[in-house]
C-alpha cells in the first residue's frame, strides 16, 4: 500500500532500516509469523520470570517435553479413542444429517413443517443434556459419540436443506421436459447441485463433532483425554496439560483443514 | 428419493391464477402448523404414555407431570434465583470485556490493509481451533469459580467479535470512503458518517454469534467443573439421581438461552432495520 510512495532511488543508496520496512511491508505472512513468534517469547518470558512453574510452563519446555506426554502410561491410548470418537460421530452425523435433511428438504411441505423444529433444536443449548447423555449412554465412548453426534447433525441437516431448496426451478422443469426420472433428476440435477452446501455443512458438522466430542471428554471420562487433561490439572502439571493440548489443538486443525480442502475441491465446478 | 413433488408443484404453480395459489398457500401453512402440533403432542404422549404405564425406569426418564411439577416447584420456591444471578454475572462480564477489546482492536487492525492481512489469518487460525480445549488451563489459572468462566467465555466470543468488525470496517467501499473525503470529511466525520454505518451491521452480527457462544461456553465450563451456576446445579442433580428436577432445570436452562437468543436477534433486526 504505502510501497509506492517511496522515491524511485538506487538501491544501496537507500538505508537499510527503510529497505527493511519496504521489504516487510510487501510481505505480511513474513509480518504475521513475526506476531506469533512474538507472542511465543512474550509466553516463555513470562513462564521464566513472573508465573509460579507450577501454573505455566515455557513453550519451549512444553514443546520439548512433548514426547514425555506421549510416554505418559494410557495417552497414546486415549488420543485413539478420542480420533476414534470423533470420526465415528462425524461419520454417523453425515449419514443421518444427509438422509433427514434429505426427508426433510426434498417436499415443500415436509420441509415448512419439520424445519422450524429442527432450528429450534439447533438453537438449544445442548449442553445443558450432557448429563442425559451420560445417563443414558454410559461414561465410555458411547456418550461422547451421541454427544458429538447432537452437535454435528443440525449444521448438516441445515445446510443440506438449504442446499436442495435453492435450486433453481428452471433447471428441474428442464430435466423432466427431457424425459428424467426421479433417480435421474435427483443423481444428475439435485445431487450436483447440493454438493457445494453439503460440504460447507461437513465443516460446520466437524467444528460441532470436535465442540461435542471435547465436552463429553472433559466432563467425565475414564479412559480418553478428558482424563488426562483432568489429571495434568489436579497434579500441577502444566508442562504436559499443554502439550496435551497443543497435540488435541494439531488434531483438531488438521481434521478442520481436511473438511475445508474438500469443500474447496468439490464446489471448485461453480462458477459463481 | 422423490424428486417429482417438488418439480411438480413448481411447474403447475405457473397456471395456477394467484388467488388460488394464496389460498394454496394458507392451507398448506396450516397443514405444517398442524404437522408441527402433532408431532410435539405425539413425543410428550408418548412420554407420558410410556412413563406411566411403560417399564421405564424413573431415575432414566421421569413421568413428564412430575417434571413439570418440579419446575413449578423450582419457579415458586425461587431457588434458580443464585445459579441464574451467577450464570448471568459471568455472561455480563464476559460479554462485555470480549465486545469492547473485540471491537477496539478489530477497528484499530482495520485501520490499514497491511495490518488486516497480518492479523486476520491468524485470529481466524486460532478461530478455528476448540476454544473448549484451554478449559483445563484456565482451571489451573484461575481456579474453579467464576474467573475461570469469564476467561473461557471471553476467549470464544472474542474471535467472532474481532473478525466480524475487521470485515465491517476492513472492506467499506472505497468510493464511498474518497468520495467523503474529497468533500473534506474530517475524521471524525468519516468514522461517525461513512465507516461506522456501514460497518454497523456486520460487527452486530459479531456481537450476537459472541453472545450466543460466550453464553454456550459458560454453561459448558459450568458443566464441567465449576461451583455454582445453572451448569453446575444440573449436573449436581444429575449426580444426585434427582431426574425429575433435573429435567426441569434443563427445561429452565433452555428456556433462559432461548429468550436471551431471541432477544439479542430481534435487537440485532431493530438496529439493523434503522
Amino acid at each position: 500500500m504505502t510501497s509506492t510512495a517511496y522515491p524511485t532511488q538506487p538501491r544501496s543508496a537507500v538505508p537499510l532500516g527503510r529497505r527493511f520496512k519496504r521489504w516487510i511491508l510487501a510481505r505480511p505472512g513474513v509480518a504475521r509469523l513475526g506476531v506469533i513468534a512474538l507472542l511465543f517469547i512474550a509466553w516463555e518470558i513470562a513462564a521464566r520470570f513472573f508465573v509460579d512453574k507450577i501454573f505455566l510452563s515455557p513453550p519451549s519446555l512444553v514443546f520439548t517435553q512433548i514426547n514425555t506426554v506421549f510416554e505418559t502410561t494410557g495417552v497414546p491410548n486415549a488420543l485413539r479413542v478420542s480420533a476414534y470418537e470423533i470420526v465415528v460421530a462425524f461419520v454417523m452425523s453425515v449419514a443421518i444429517g444427509l438422509a433427514v435433511g434429505l426427508a426433510v428438504g426434498l417436499h415443500r411441505f415436509s420441509q415448512k413443517s419439520f424445519m422450524p423444529i429442527i432450528l429450534l433444536l439447533y438453537g438449544t443449548p445442548q449442553i445443558t443434556i450432557l448429563p442425559l447423555f451420560i445417563l443414558y449412554f454410559g461414561i465410555g465412548p458411547a456418550s461422547k459419540i451421541a454427544f458429538g453426534v447432537s452437535h454435528g447433525i443440525f449444521p448438516i441437516i441445515v445446510t443440506v436443506v438449504a442446499g436442495v431448496q435453492n435450486i433453481k426451478p428452471i433447471l428441474l422443469t428442464s430435466a423432466k421436459s427431457m424425459g428424467a426420472s426421479r433417480w435421474h433428476i435427483f443423481r444428475w440435477v439435485i445431487f450436483p447441485h447440493m454438493i457445494p452446501s453439503f460440504f460447507a455443512g461437513m465443516r460446520l458438522g466437524m467444528t460441532g463433532v470436535l465442540l461435542g466430542v471435547l465436552l463429553a471428554e472433559l466432563y467425565v471420562s475414564t479412559a480418553g483425554i478428558g482424563y488426562y487433561t483432568t489429571l495434568f490439572t489436579q497434579s500441577f502439571n502444566p508442562t504436559k496439560l499443554l502439550g496435551l493440548i497443543s497435540v488435541l489443538a494439531a488434531m483438531a486443525i488438521l481434521l478442520n483443514e481436511i473438511v475445508r480442502r474438500a469443500e474447496l475441491h468439490y464446489s471448485r465446478w461453480r462458477s459463481d | 428419493m422423490s424428486a417429482a413433488p417438488t418439480s411438480a408443484t413448481t411447474a403447475s404453480d405457473v397456471r395456477k391464477s394467484a388467488s388460488q395459489k394464496s389460498a394454496k398457500r394458507d392451507r398448506s401453512a396450516l397443514g405444517s402448523r398442524l404437522v408441527q402440533a402433532a408431532f410435539v403432542i405425539a413425543l410428550v404422549g408418548l412420554w407420558y404414555i410410556g412413563t406411566t404405564y411403560g417399564q421405564i425406569s424413573p431415575i432414566l426418564l421421569p413421568n413428564p407431570v412430575r417434571v413439570f411439577d418440579e419446575l413449578v416447584d423450582v419457579l415458586a420456591t425461587l431457588e434458580f434465583v443464585s445459579d441464574l444471578r451467577i450464570t448471568l454475572f459471568e455472561l455480563a462480564v464476559a460479554f462485555s470485556i470480549s465486545a469492547t477489546s473485540g471491537v477496539v482492536l478489530g477497528y484499530l487492525i482495520s485501520r490499514s490493509q497491511y495490518s488486516i492481512r497480518v492479523f486476520e489469518p491468524l485470529f481466524a487460525g486460532i478461530y478455528s481451533v476448540p476454544i473448549i480445549l484451554f478449559l483445563p488451563l484456565y482451571i489451573l489459572f484461575f481456579g474453579l469459580g467464576p474467573a475461570s468462566k469469564i476467561a473461557l467465555g471471553v476467549t470464544t466470543s472474542f474471535f467472532p467479535i474481532i473478525l466480524n468488525t475487521i470485515a465491517g470496517f476492513g472492506y467499506v467501499e472505497r468510493v464511498y470512503v474518497l468520495s467523503a473525503r474529497s468533500m473534506g470529511a474530517s475524521d471524525y466525520q468519516l468514522f461517525r458518517w461513512v465507516l461506522l454505518p456501514a460497518a454497523f451491521p456486520i460487527i452486530l452480527t459479531g456481537l450476537r454469534i459472541g453472545f450466543t457462544v460466550a453464553l454456550l461456553s459458560i454453561l459448558g465450563s459450568e458443566t464441567i467443573a465449576s461451583l455454582a451456576g445453572l451448569g453446575h446445579r444440573i449436573v449436581h442433580l444429575a449426580e444426585g439421581m434427582d431426574t425429575a428436577r433435573m429435567f426441569a432445570y434443563i427445561a429452565f436452562a433452555v428456556a433462559i438461552a432461548l429468550t436471551l437468543n431471541t432477544v439479542t436477534s430481534s435487537l440485532e433486526a431493530r438496529a439493523r432495520r434503522r
